[in-house]
């Protein structure tokens, strides 16, 4: 399955980007600094995606002593991370231009922030507990608390009043974004999607190989 | 467009290419980081002697 996702991810990210850099005109009032979006919006999805995964693995994981939903959970913890704090980072390369200051303690933001304290938490909870078992079971316990978080920064821009804009891409109703800037947002989003199941898998594999007995894995080849 | 317009994008270069190579290096490593580890790993795993005394030729 690593191949499958890992190839098709560089060829969307290469038409991403070209469409997103090349094709998509310059918007009509954050001009080309709203191109920043293509990645800022992506990174920003997979943040949250990712953190509703590692609660539901880590649940499973806790729940029916399934190691390697515990270990799935670790795996995701990472790349949740990355991809939360480059939605941070990104979000302020663009809040700059269009703000006027690299960071407020507005709803969205502060939640998002919030998330990527959990994930360190989950992270360095974790690693500081010798027993897998026990450190499984700990970050269980962490992951499932915050995972209300989620919701609160999906809907933040709802429920508060922000300087963050309201959501642009709609399920239930009229996306309010022009097709040629909306196509490259869902290949990037699409790519990142393909790019996160083949980096999660390939750690899996590697927690896989640290924490099961060298020999057991030696004799199973 | 020109090249160095490309690049300037609109007086927004350093923001759009920050985020870019930003994002690029942070993915970009953790593929790179992942690879080493898986590496470094699967080395173990050859170099462990099977259960029994026997000997894992890679």
């Amino acid at each position: 399955l690593i191949p499958w996702c890992a190839v098709p991810a560089g060829i969307l990210f290469a038409v991403g980007l070209y469409l997103g850099l090349f094709v998509a005109p310059a918007d009509f009032q954050q001009g080309d600094a709203y191109r920043v979006l293509f990645v800022h919006v992506p990174a920003a999805w997979m943040g949250m995606l990712l953190y509703i995964l590692l609660a539901f693995y880590a649940a499973v994981g806790c729940a029916f002593n399934a190691r390697v939903s515990s270990m799935m959970a670790s795996s995701l913890s990472i790349t949740g991370a990355m991809f939360t704090g480059l939605s941070l980072v990104t979000g302020s390369l663009w809040g700059r231009p269009t703000w006027g200051t690299w960071w407020v303690w507005d709803a969205r933001t502060t939640s998002t922030l919030i998330l990527l304290f959990l994930y360190i938490g989950f992270i360095s909870l974790q690693s500081a507990i010798e027993d897998p078992k026990r450190a499984d079971r700990a970050g269980a316990v962490l992951a499932l608390v915050g995972v209300v978080n989620v919701p609160i920064i999906y809907f933040s821009v709802q429920w508060w009043s922000t300087l963050h804009q309201g959501a642009t891409i709609r399920i239930a109703d009229e996306t309010r974004m022009a097709a040629s800037m909306l196509v490259p947002l869902l290949v990037m989003i699409a790519a990142c999607w393909l790019y996160s199941i083949a980096v999660v898998l390939v750690r899996l594999r590697c927690l896989i190989l640290e924490r099961e007995p060298p020999g057991a894995i030696a004799a199973a080849k | 467009m020109s090249w160095p317009g490309f690049l300037f994008m609109g007086g927004y270069g350093f923001y759009v290419w920050g985020a870019y190579v930003l994002t690029l290096m942070a993915m970009g490593g953790e593929v790179l980081l992942l690879l080493r580890r898986l590496s470094a790993r699967s080395c173990d795993i050859r170099n462990t002697p099977i259960r029994g005394g026997t000997e894992v030729r890679a």
